[in-house]
């Protein structure tokens, strides 16, 4: 098969030509706007403010890090990341059990009202976080929880619930039924058979369920604004939005608090690429 | 025989439908409610009747219409640019030999990176009269151009919403090629289709299901954008001319406190967005091979 694939490969693909040099060119094209923005960014939060502008296409001469310094000062950024971690884990790990026990139950139980069921789970994808916020702000309001981590962390998982229990279930209902009948002849009983079987079975969707549910809030700004308002509270996110109308004429702490947001996601991001597209573009084509 | 216990079903099912009421479900048909009356704070309790007023101004309220006009160019352009280019290079990346790997993390990366730091880049970025697109507009011997100012501003926010989710798209039409059989290709080549007649004739209508998937994709996608714009451009800057639906209704609940008026803007993204996801279906009727 490998040789077959390979003949196949060559009359397909030519070896070198002119055009095959073009469409790189088109490529490393897209791939250049894909990155100066990210390296301009890094590049100038070694500057001192008053040459970003003048030289900014040059390597820094002088590097310095009084940006990183001024950033640290200024503002809690760790703060923000330990706020960052804790919401966005919490809403990984809750998104994946809730969703894996509800998904479990629909796939193995048939019962009166399951298709109504599987159709709130539909429509609930359709409503977007606009059309909720105002009602969740009271509730929380009522529940004391503005203003924690907590208020945050039950809204988003309730936000990403909807299609992670599409993503499992359609994962689920492909599990052949063999082993659960051989592990039940065994003695097992249904709560081993959901969390022994079918759950490590379900790894790999799981996986993508955890990664875009951690991203998703991870990267949120709009219910972060309505929630989190008091400082130690904020998020990554969220105290970006201040930096940027606090000290938004301070290029150099613009810079160098950009390159500490996105320098931890470029690391884990090239550590798991496969994983992390993977996970945000699942279902977009079952759709 | 395993199964037979249905009232086990409960433990699993119920706490994430728990949720699922209680933060999305009861919310949003509270949201409907609430549209009817007169609310002044947020979280405050509902007030007075408000005879249908906030759906007479949607449709009166110059801003409103400045943000549903917006909204809508926002969708044509996501559409034309941000689907064609991840169309084309996807098209590209399937002619090369070697390299498809590396461009597509490349690509993809700016998708995991929030809204609100690409915004935050682009505010540098677009800087007057020295920041770097500007230097690049000089040395190519243009004037330079005030990004953010009267004019530009909507395209300001565009740019970087289209090109950080190009990478998305590429991935999903790239997935997509890969899924059309090797044979059908293989008996169109020998039948002598290669290069642009392949790809016009044969991958593209063999695309067509997933181009209507990313299509209403992108649609509700653009209803969604609010983190980029609110970052570049807060309060419909300049002057209340880059308002999308999604930064209005934040103004109009957050800012201006009409938190009644804001539940009816978003009862309104709600159903164009189900209207305009059920058109494209209808349009771009599935079609099975």
């Amino acid at each position: 098969m490998g040789i077959h694939e390979s003949t196949i490969q060559k009359t397909r693909k030519p070896k070198f030509s002119v055009l095959q040099l073009l469409t790189h060119g088109i490529l490393v094209l897209w791939a250049i706007t894909n990155v100066f923005p990210f390296a301009w960014v890094v590049m100038n939060s070694f500057r001192t403010r008053q040459y970003i502008l003048t030289e900014s296409f040059r390597f820094p001469t002088n590097p310095t890090l009084e940006n990183y310094f001024n950033a640290f000062i200024k503002i809690d950024i760790w703060r923000a990341y330990a706020n960052s971690f804790v919401v966005s884990t919490s809403v990984a790990a809750l998104t994946v059990l809730l969703a894996g026990l509800a998904a479990f139950g629909l796939t193995r139980y048939i019962f009166r009202g399951h298709s109504i069921l599987i159709s709130v789970v539909y429509g609930c994808l359709m409503i977007s976080v606009y059309s909720t916020i105002i009602p969740v702000f009271s509730l929380l309001l009522k529940l004391n929880l503005i203003n924690t981590l907590v208020g945050l962390i039950l809204p988003v998982t309730a936000g990403s619930l909807a299609f992670a229990m599409v993503v499992l279930i359609a994962y689920m209902w492909g599990i052949p039924r063999d082993l659960e009948e051989a592990a039940f002849i065994d003695g097992c009983n249904v709560f081993q058979i959901c969390f022994k079987i079918i759950f490590p079975l379900s790894r790999s969707a799981f996986a993508t369920v955890a990664i875009f549910s951690f991203l998703w809030s991870y990267n949120d700004l709009f219910t972060q604004l309505f929630i989190l308002r008091q400082k130690q509270t904020w998020t990554i996110n969220r105290l970006l939005n201040e930096i940027s109308s606090m000290y938004g004429t301070d290029y150099g702490l613009m810079a160098a608090s950009i390159t500490l947001v996105v320098i931890p996601v470029l690391i884990v991001y090239i550590f798991m690429q496969k994983h992390i597209i993977k996970g945000l573009t699942a279902g977009a084509i079952k759709g | 025989m395993i199964y037979r216990k249905k009232y086990l079903a409960v433990f699993f099912i119920a706490p994430a439908f728990l949720f699922l009421l209680v933060f999305v479900c009861y919310p949003f048909l509270m949201n409907i409610y609430n549209s009817f009356f007169e609310i002044n704070v947020l979280g405050a309790p509902i007030g007075k009747w408000n005879h249908f007023e906030n759906y007479r101004m949607l449709f009166k309220d110059p801003n409103m219409i400045t943000s549903i006009k917006n909204t809508f160019l926002l969708m044509a352009l996501v559409i034309i640019f941000q689907g064609g280019i991840a169309l084309l290079l996807a098209l590209l990346v399937d002619y090369i030999r070697r390299g498809a790997q590396l461009y597509r993390v490349i690509f993809f990366f700016p998708m995991v990176i929030s809204a609100a730091a690409l915004g935050l880049i682009f505010n540098l970025l677009y800087l007057y009269p020295d920041g770097p697109l500007n230097v690049i507009m000089t040395s190519l011997g243009f004037d330079p151009i005030i990004w953010k100012g009267e004019g530009n501003a909507f395209a300001a926010i565009a740019i970087p919403t289209i090109w950080s989710n190009v990478g998305f798209y590429f991935v999903i039409y790239v997935m997509g090629i890969n899924n059309i059989p090797t044979d059908v290709m293989e008996a169109a080549q020998i039948d002598g289709a290669v290069g642009l007649k392949k790809t016009r004739y044969l991958t593209i209508p063999l695309l067509y299901n997933v181009l209507t998937t990313t299509f209403i994709l992108m649609i509700t996608g653009a209803l969604r954008v609010f983190d980029m714009a609110w970052i570049l451009l807060p309060n419909g800057q300049p002057g209340g001319s880059t308002y999308l639906t999604g930064t209005y209704m934040y103004q109009m609940t957050f800012i201006n406190r009409n938190v009644d008026y804001g539940a009816t803007i978003a009862v309104f993204i709600v159903i164009l967005g189900i209207l305009l996801s059920q058109l494209t279906n209808k349009i771009f009727k599935p079609k099975d091979y």
